[in-house]
């Protein structure tokens, strides 16, 4: 990442000094660090938007730039949340069930340490037993590992099921919303091995940090998800400011002309397809411990679609656009449906927000769908003045079907 | 003389209607071949089966040296293998800029990582350079093609094509939408390619192919209908009743 990359990218540079300012600000009015002035729940909520803006520079990539629209990118997300959630859950648990046996008077064996782990984690479900799938629960390496690795996998498999039979455009998007909502319903079965619809729970306690408090915790994540942004957005820029952007681009407006340069144009799916799953897990595995929990109804199909609204919302194409879109929506629906919003009092009826809320979003996107393609990031433009053609345009010359016949005529 | 690109007893239907019918054609390493056709004679679908797009009911397509089949590959490993093309409707990328489009096409190593790592060097930038002066639009470099003249587009894919390097150029109407002076200079460029390399020419225009002074075949309802020379095939009474007669 030479100082050239940045130069010939300013948005990048502008973009990391805002998020270190943001960062800074935060950090210097927190309770956990500094003046207090914003709550540790507050910390946490802007930690978790972060991570929101992560998952929207991958759904971005994915679809903004390489016109994937891929509704599940939530399922990788989610997967990403749960792989690290075991890891949490287990340890914490063992922690509580170790210091508790060693007041009995005979010290517990190994495998009497773990069935009491297993019940207590699984004793909601009417189980005690650990199913295969924990089988590296103990190991926070082995869980970080994962958090990778399955969404990855998982991206790997669909992926090269999908576009190996050149499966393209709303069909693609039926199949991701099928995968999510297949994920959801096997995760909310009790004996998934995840606790069905109960989730994983506790997870924002640090195992052997009980001594730390949420404030310092909150802010400790605040940090880890600022950092991750910062680079998963490198990382995009990084790739899309290329000749592998050029591809990419290629492959969103003409995938066939993409082929006849020589180009796999499957290959290029496949690869951005899973690397994006993989951000997403990430950007998962750092919002549920912010969260606290995680449950099947987090990776519903709803949760993929409003990633597509907030990258739609913020302007596609743009890494900057995306991040803008989730911090944006994200942060005003937290607002709307929390309840903080007052209630517009029309006279004859009394609007409440947490009711509305959707569908004042729901017609936004479609305004903005409608008359501002390039949604909030689109405002640059009109200050910056760039001119760019709409790349949909008709010819500026005469067709060639036209000019064929008068030919062949001559 | 071996061949470079054999074509035998290919057919072709769509939905019942035989758009190639038993079509065979040959072309050396380093010639030029115009195909001449009315409307719906099966030129582009020819090409679509060449370059992968479309797979043959029958027949066999055979490439290269080792005659190696083209029927089992996909649309990129054909044109890896060093088919190259131009279509009937200039198709470049309209939301990038000259150069980013002449440099995807430029020839080299097509792998995802490869290309992720790619960084453009001087002797890319500097061949880069020269395809846009042959084309005339060195001072457009930096301009996004989708603000390009019609012209200028066809231009453009043209330069993708030269800078690909393949062996064989297939090239779907290349003067259409061009001036007479356009004409010339599209001449002058195919001409030279043909040097090095086969190029097949599909064209309506008589005095375009004319200029390009080559074998011609033609085609009829998905078949070849006569080949020679321009003189000969345009005395051949069929031919004058399926085509030029109308
Ligand atoms: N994908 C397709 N589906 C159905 N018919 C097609 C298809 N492609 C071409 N055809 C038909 O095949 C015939 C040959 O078409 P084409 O190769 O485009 O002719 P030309 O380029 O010589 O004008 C035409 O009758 C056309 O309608
Ligand atoms: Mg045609």
């Amino acid at each position: 990442m030479s100082d050239t990359f940045l130069k010939r990218n300013p948005s990048v540079l502008i973009f990391l000094a805002v998020l270190a300012l943001f960062v800074l600000g935060v950090t210097l009015l927190a309770e956990g660090a500094g003046a207090g002035v914003i709550s540790t729940s507050f910390v946490k909520t802007l930690g978790k938007t972060l991570c929101l803006a992560l998952i929207a520079v991958a759904m971005d990539l994915v679809w903004g730039y390489t016109g994937i629209l891929s509704l599940g990118h939530f399922a990788f997300f989610g997967l990403g949340g749960y792989m690290i959630g075991m890891w949490l859950m287990y340890a914490r648990t063992q922690a509580i069930v170790v210091s508790s046996l060693a007041e009995a008077p005979i010290p517990a064996t190994e495998s009497e340490i773990v069935d009491a782990i297993g019940n207590q984690i699984f004793g909601v479900v009417g189980s005690r037993e650990f199913p295969l799938i924990w089988m590296f629960a103990d190991s926070l390496v082995l869980q970080l590992v994962l958090v990778v690795a399955v969404p990855g996998i998982l991206a790997l498999v669909f992926g090269w099921l999908a576009f190996r039979s050149r499966v393209t455009g709303v069909y693609l998007s039926i199949l991701t919303q099928a995968m999510t909502l297949g994920l959801a319903l096997y995760l909310f079965q009790n004996d998934s091995g995840l606790r069905g619809n109960n989730g994983l729970s506790g997870l924002q306690n640090l195992p052997g940090l009980d001594h730390v408090p949420q404030a310092t915790m909150s802010i400790w994540f605040f940090w880890a998800s600022a950092a991750a942004l910062a680079l998963g957005y490198l990382f995009a820029a990084w790739i899309v400011s290329g000749k592998f952007g050029s591809v990419l681009r290629g492959i969103r407006d003409n995938e066939a002309r993409v082929r006849f340069l020589g180009y796999s144009v499957e290959g290029y799916k496949l690869f951005i397809f899973t690397v994006t799953a993989i951000i997403a897990g990430i950007a998962g595995a750092l919002y549920y411990p912010q969260a606290g929990i995680i449950n099947p109804a987090e990776i519903a199909p709803v949760a993929s679609i409003y990633l597509a609204v907030w990258v739609a919302i913020g302007g596609r194409g743009r890494l900057y656009g995306a991040v803008i879109g989730a911090v944006f929506v994200s942060l005003v629906s937290s607002w709307f449906t929390g309840g903080q919003a007052p209630d517009l009092d029309l006279g004859f009826y009394t609007l409440k927000w947490v009711d509305w809320w959707l569908i004042v979003l729901g017609l936004s996107f479609v305004l903005v769908t409608l008359f501002a393609p390039r949604g909030i990031g689109g405002l640059v433009d009109l200050w910056s003045e760039r001119r760019q053609p709409d790349r949909h345009g008709a010819d500026l010359g005469p067709g060639a079907g036209a000019l064929r016949e008068k030919e062949a005529s001559k | 003389m071996s061949m470079l690109l054999e074509v035998s007893g290919v057919s072709v239907s769509f939905d019942g209607f035989k758009a190639i019918n038993n079509l065979s054609f040959a072309i050396g390493p380093a010639e030029m071949r115009a195909i001449i056709g009315p409307n719906g004679a099966g030129k582009t679908t020819f090409m679509d089966i060449v370059t992968g797009k479309t797979k043959p009911d029958e027949g066999r397509v055979t490439w290269g040296e080792r005659n190696v089949s083209l029927l089992g590959m996909s649309e990129a490993r054909i044109a890896r293998e060093g088919v190259g093309r131009k279509f009937q409707k200039p198709t470049v990328f309209e939301d990038q800029t000259v150069l980013e489009n002449l440099l995807m096409a430029l020839r080299s190593n097509r792998s995802p990582f490869a290309v992720m790592f790619y960084r453009s060097n001087r002797a890319d930038l500097d061949r880069v350079e020269e395809l846009a002066g042959e084309i005339g639009l060195l001072d457009s470099l930096g301009r996004k093609s989708g603000e390009l003249s019609h012209g200028q587009k066809q231009w453009l894919e043209i330069g993708m094509l030269l800078a690909q390097e393949p062996r064989l150029l297939l090239v779907d109407e290349p003067a259409a939408g061009m001036t007479p002076a356009e004409r010339e200079h599209t001449t002058a460029i195919l001409v030279e390619a043909a040097k090095t390399r086969a190029v097949v020419v599909v064209e309506h225009d008589m005095e375009f192919v004319r200029r390009l002074d080559c074998r011609v075949t033609v085609l009829h309802e998905g078949a070849v209908l006569a080949e020679g020379s321009l003189d000969h095939v345009t005395t051949n009474s069929q031919v004058i009743d399926v085509y030029l007669g109308r």
